[in-house]
């Protein structure tokens, strides 16, 4: 009877493939999780978007416009919503030249979590502590 | 015994993903494992009954049917099989059919997990 970690490595850029949206969606599903567990387990989730994967965390995607589908904007704004731990690659972002400033937030939906930019040294944590690992 | 659950991401045809993805199932199935199998993605093309069997391409119905017989759980992603136009009228009789909590809860007791082919 107890929590697992489970690691959810996002490494694809978005909308070349369905890789990301799926991370996010399996990752965000662990809310109801509970109805095939017994009572005191569940899972509790990590994202860490790593490499091309942080090209996913970009604001301002119109993929309902240009693609007629949910953006992953709003995938990760559900996922704060409903308070995952999401991790961004510092060294990545730097690679891509992306400013914090830059990256989705979800505060004007009322989201307590945000985005957290950490060093991959912490991912690679969070990689090492975790029960199962998935990449995606 | 150990619990193995398997997602295999790749569709039939175009890739042996799947192919290896299954008769992996089946030699642990064989050697007295659990094993789950979530099917999502491109995964969920494999549920298609009446899969002709034709000799140049993969053929997974056979090989699902016997997973099932032997015990091997096998769930579908409804989401993404409703998305590809395939419906549980037309499926395999045994393969569940839910969403992806389904997944985790097989996740949370399994000893391994493996994502198998996708992009």
């Amino acid at each position: 009877m107890s929590m697992i970690d489970l690691a959810f490595i996002i490494q694809r850029p978005p909308y070349k493939s369905e890789s990301s949206t799926l991370g996010l969606t399996h990752a965000i599903s662990y809310q109801v999780v509970d109805m095939f567990l017994d009572e005191g387990q569940g899972v509790v989730p990590k994202v860490c978007f790593i490499g091309e994967g942080v090209l996913n965390c970009l604001s301002g995607q119109k993929a309902m416009e240009h693609y007629g589908v949910t953006s992953i904007e709003a995938h990760i704004k559900n996922a704060l919503l409903v308070d995952l731990d999401i991790f961004v690659c510092k060294e990545d972002l730097e690679r891509f030249s992306i400013g914090e400033d830059r990256l989705v937030d979800a505060e004007d939906m009322g989201a307590d979590k945000k985005l957290q930019v950490v060093p991959l040294s912490q991912i690679q944590s969070i990689i090492n502590n975790c029960k199962h690992l998935f990449v995606f | 015994m150990g619990t193995l659950t398997i997602a295999p991401f790749s569709s039939l045809v175009g890739s042996k993903s799947m192919d290896f993805a299954l008769k992996l199932a089946k030699a642990a199935a064989d050697k007295g494992h659990k094993v789950n199998i979530w099917l999502t993605s491109n995964g969920v093309m494999i549920v298609k009954s009446n899969q002709k069997h034709l000799k140049d391409y993969s053929h997974a119905e056979k090989y699902v049917k016997e997973l099932l017989d032997k015990g091997v759980e096998i769930c579908v992603c409804e989401a993404c099989a409703l998305a590809r136009g395939i419906q549980k009228s037309e499926a395999i009789e045994g393969i569940k059919w839910d969403a992806m909590h389904w997944y985790l809860a097989k996740i949370y007791n399994s000893d391994r997990v493996l994502h198998i082919g996708g992009e």
